[in-house]
């Protein structure tokens, strides 16, 4: 079981439904997210390329925020999901530092929070929150060691690409281009 | 208080003074553990779901409202079969539970007095209110005809106060939906089709091959079904065609984006039928049966080449071409999109008669892929004594524009001005659900309207900056804690949807339907509202159409089957259109009469001055004109609007990424708080823009007040249409300041 999460640019309009269902499935408190919308333009007037996505944790195979961390709170489960036990956070922070992709931030409560891919609702069958809200169905989620996976169906015949590959991380995010 | 100047009241002083209330435990969930939020979690399955529809827009997405045993919302998600969202709702909808916890909320009734010599707004009880309401009603009625009341309404609120003034004998009825946002697209399509498009459009997106967009930004409105058919549209390799000035959201999902000069849109849209006619790739078959005045139609656009529209648009010549037959290639399966918010430059009817057109010359009206027949299911009406005829009413204030199919809000406020001639003064607002500051083009006329006024009420749920104008304000619940009227809309299959509350009106706040209801009694109205609680009114309703309160509670959403035939034309069918002639009017004959151009011709529009930039607006996914921007979960996403600037205006004016600058528009109107510079490729070097809606100055609006920049406030040029009455708003010019032009903040 590998999970992964596949996003289509091409249909992706930036409207941040992602982040507030995160937030509200997940009691992110307001100030805070998991998730968030990046732009990029490239080009100049009118010749231009606009791309729009939903960014997170990358749940990478090779996890320099589960090496770096001193007490062993981020670590990986089963599916390859990246997870952090508030209990055994210190919240030193050098898991936000090794980051390449910002994806975790100080909760207030001083344990460091991230992406969960929502694994509480995995585990009742239901996918991630923020899936299950795009209105544009640009966001895809299953197991890439299943080839017949609409995920591992969509990398197959789709071009894509994944976030900072030369940071070596292996994410499970991929971007649909 | 008629003869003082009104002053604006910084709802403050004395009107919430005090009135300290616990945060509800959502909001305290907000710090949360992460573990206790497993917890809840767990619990899951006793949460509590109840049937809702969305009012955070006009989409009014169905869905359930999550809470638990306490009361308290743990979130909002959309109903899997309704049309309206799918089961997914936008972040708007998802951030719904904002307006409820939003502490910034109206708590109690307010009312304007004087106290040492200071206009002030203090809290009283619902009974003081509505009593010195319905006393001021009456009073109106006698001296000058219940006719003089006024109702600016916006929303599901406006419904239940709509039964009262029509109750109390007044349809002086208007709401900034028509004249301000759609109006003119609905005066085009119906001249031509015989038809509204209405809400939600007939658009059949979902199954369209080409989708060409006039400005319409889909995506960032967020129309929740259109977004969803424009994604599926883009899944099924439809050519997306956008016509803008700017790079929106849609037009980079687009194969063809036309960079267009800002105004020239009909120009372009003559060019487009030009060569659609003269290299015959119109719909033969289709123009023949159903359409009448194409010989009329093809001479007229003759002079309108390619070549031409070059010269008005920037708009090559080839590129007008390509995309003319690409559309022309992929019809009937062509949408030109009706677009919403319509009210540009004062020939917007026309504008929308173009497209309408060009739908007709493609066939797609009525076909798969172009435009359904929409279908709703009519809810029963509740059994009342007929209403009252009134002498006059938005129809006779509105008389000048012999299009208008609904109240002209501009033409209301310009009723309430002092004018002795006036034949249709009004002299009090009931204003309910709309932020009039923030909607309506040139605030000097408007204030001066509302300064005239004998008496004006506000119903809102938000301290919004027209409550500051009012003589009462009344807390409205939000739509989470309240019954409303069934929601019925035109779709592919009809469909209704239920609202009921899920948690229990937070401070004083009370129902649209209770207001009314209370205020009709108190009015002697009671036979207009036989009920105790609007609950007996929808139990009812639903009986009469085979279905019940307690099946509603359980599903939310229930559909019915079509009774006016297909949703599409068949082969050969033979169709009467509601057009005088009953058939598609390319040539408009009631155009004609009015002594109007009987088909659309391209107008020149004014254009910036050196140094001014044409001031743009538009629409964020994440929030619904100005309602929205203090609700915590939606301010959290955008909490200030931005100024874009494309790189070359950056550079001539010293501009930096991020830096604060101030506006002035063309008639020295300055923004009264600073806007935030994004330097971007995405706009042309003639225009800025912004989102609406933003730079609210209501301190009251903790999250909101200061932040970013009002297009309103910068309107003050309005060219109205001379049809159907609609504000052009995009006629207006700003230059770009670096320093604070005014020390004090105007609040």
């Amino acid at each position: 079981m590998r999970y992964a999460m596949v996003i289509d640019t091409k249909k992706c309009v930036g409207c941040s439904d992602c982040v507030v269902a995160c937030q509200t499935e997940n009691n992110v408190p307001i100030g805070y997210c998991r998730d968030w919308i990046t732009e990029r333009v490239e080009g100049a007037y009118p010749n231009l390329e606009l791309e729009l996505r939903s960014e997170r944790c990358n749940h990478c195979e090779n996890a320099p925020c589960v090496r770096c961390c001193p007490t062993g709170a981020s670590h990986i489960i089963e599916g390859g999901i990246v997870l952090v036990t508030p209990d055994e956070c210190i919240g030193c922070g050098a898991c936000i530092e090794s980051c390449p992709y910002d994806a975790r931030y100080q909760h207030p409560e001083g344990y460091v929070d991230k992406c969960t891919f929502c694994h509480h609702r995995l585990e009742k069958g239901q996918l991630p929150a923020c899936v299950s809200v795009c209105p544009t169905k640009c966001m895809y989620f299953g197991d890439l060691d299943n080839p017949n996976s609409e995920v591992s169906q969509l990398l197959k015949a789709r071009k894509h690409k994944t976030l900072a590959p030369e940071a070596g991380t292996k994410p499970h995010v991929y971007y649909l281009i | 208080m008629g003869t003082s100047r009104r002053k604006f009241i910084k709802i403050s002083a004395l009107g919430f003074g005090g009135v300290a209330v616990a945060a509800t435990s959502l909001e305290s969930m907000g710090v949360n553990s992460y573990l206790e939020g497993f917890a809840l979690e767990d619990s899951l399955v006793k949460l509590r779901q109840t049937a809702t529809y969305c009012e955070v827009c006009f989409w009014k997405c169905a869905g359930w409202v999550h809470t638990d045993s306490k009361g308290t919302i743990h979130k909002i998600i959309g109903n899997d079969i309704d049309p309206h969202c799918n089961g997914r709702l936008c972040p708007r909808g998802t951030g719904g539970v904002g307006m409820y916890t939003d502490n910034d909320r109206l708590k109690k009734p307010l009312v304007r007095k004087v106290i040492d010599g200071e206009e002030t707004f203090v809290e009283t009880d619902w009974d003081e209110a509505l009593t010195l309401i319905a006393t001021k009603m009456k009073g109106i009625k006698k001296e000058y005809g219940a006719e003089s009341l006024g109702l600016l309404k916006h929303g599901s609120p406006g419904s239940h106060f709509e039964h009262l003034f029509k109750a109390f004998g007044s349809e002086s009825i208007a709401e900034p939906a028509y004249a301000q946002c759609r109006g003119p697209r609905e005066a085009g399509f119906s001249l031509t089709f015989g038809s509204w498009v209405g809400s939600p459009e007939p658009t059949d997106i979902r199954d369209t091959k080409c989708l060409v967009l006039i400005g319409s930004h889909i995506g960032e409105n967020m129309h929740n079904t259109q977004v969803q058919e424009m994604s599926d549209a883009i899944d099924r390799g439809a050519t997306i065609i956008t016509v803008d000035p700017r790079l929106s959201t849609a037009a980079s999902k687009s194969q063809h984006w036309l960079a267009i000069k800002p105004s020239t849109d009909i120009a372009l849209l003559l060019a487009w039928m030009n060569v659609i006619i003269n290299e015959n790739l119109y719909d033969k078959e289709y123009v023949d049966r159903y359409t009448l005045g194409f010989e009329e139609l093809k001479e007229h656009v003759q002079e309108y080449t390619p070549e031409w529209a070059y010269g008005v648009t920037t708009i090559k010549p080839e590129e007008i071409r390509k995309t003319a037959r690409i559309m022309a290639a992929a019809a009937p399966a062509t949408i030109i999109h009706p677009g919403r918010h319509v009210t540009w430059y004062g020939d917007d009817t026309q504008r929308a008669r173009a497209m309408a057109i060009l739908n007709g010359l493609l066939g797609s009206w009525g076909r798969r892929g172009g435009f359904y027949f929409k279908e709703k299911i009519s809810i029963p009406k509740f059994p009342h004594p007929p209403y009252p005829t009134p002498k006059w009413g938005w129809q006779e204030i509105g008389e000048k524009y012999p299009f208008a199919e609904m109240g002209i809000t501009n033409e209301l406020i310009k009723a309430s001005l002092p004018s002795e001639d006036n034949e249709y003064p009004i002299k009090a607002w009931f204003v309910a659900g709309t932020n009039l500051n923030n909607s309506i083009p040139n605030k000097k006329l408007l204030e001066e309207a509302i300064n005239a006024l004998d008496f004006m009420v506000v119903v809102d749920t938000m301290p919004m900056e027209i409550t500051g104008y009012a003589d009462v304000v009344l807390p409205e619940c939000t739509y989470l804690e309240r019954y409303d009227g069934i929601r019925s809309a035109t779709n592919r299959e009809p469909s209704i949807a239920l609202r009921m509350p899920a948690v229990a009106p937070r401070f004083d706040s009370k129902p649209a339907w209770w207001i009314a209801k209370q205020l009709g009694e108190k009015l002697g109205l009671h036979d207009y509202f036989k009920y105790d609680d609007f609950k007996e009114v929808i139990a009812w309703q639903l009986k009469q159409m085979g279905t019940s309160l307690e099946e509603m509670e359980k599903i939310g959403v229930k559909k019915f089957p079509r009774k006016s035939g297909p949703m599409y034309l068949e082969e050969g069918q033979d169709y009467e259109f509601y057009t005088d002639s009953g058939k598609i009017e390319f040539y408009s004959g009631a155009l004609e009469r009015e002594g109007f151009d009987p088909m659309p011709t391209y107008t020149k529009h004014p254009e910036p001055a050196p140094g001014y930039y044409r001031l743009n607006y538009g629409r964020s996914p994440m929030h619904t004109f100005s309602r929205t921007v203090n609700n915590p979960n939606l301010n959290d996403l955008k909490s200030e609007n931005d100024l874009w600037v494309n790189p070359k205006v950056a550079r001539i004016l010293g501009l930096k990424k991020g830096q604060y600058v101030w506006l002035e528009n063309q008639d020295g109107v300055q923004s009264s708080f600073p806007i935030r510079v994004r330097v971007t490729e995405r706009i042309r070097w003639d225009s800025v823009y912004m989102v609406h809606g933003f730079g609210h100055n209501n301190k009251k609006l903790g999250r909101a007040h200061g932040k970013g920049a009002s297009d309103t406030q910068l309107i003050s040029q309005v060219a109205i249409d001379p049809i159907m009455g609609g504000t052009g708003m995009r006629g207006n010019f700003v230059k770009i300041l670096t320093e604070n032009p005014s020390k004090t903040v105007e609040v």
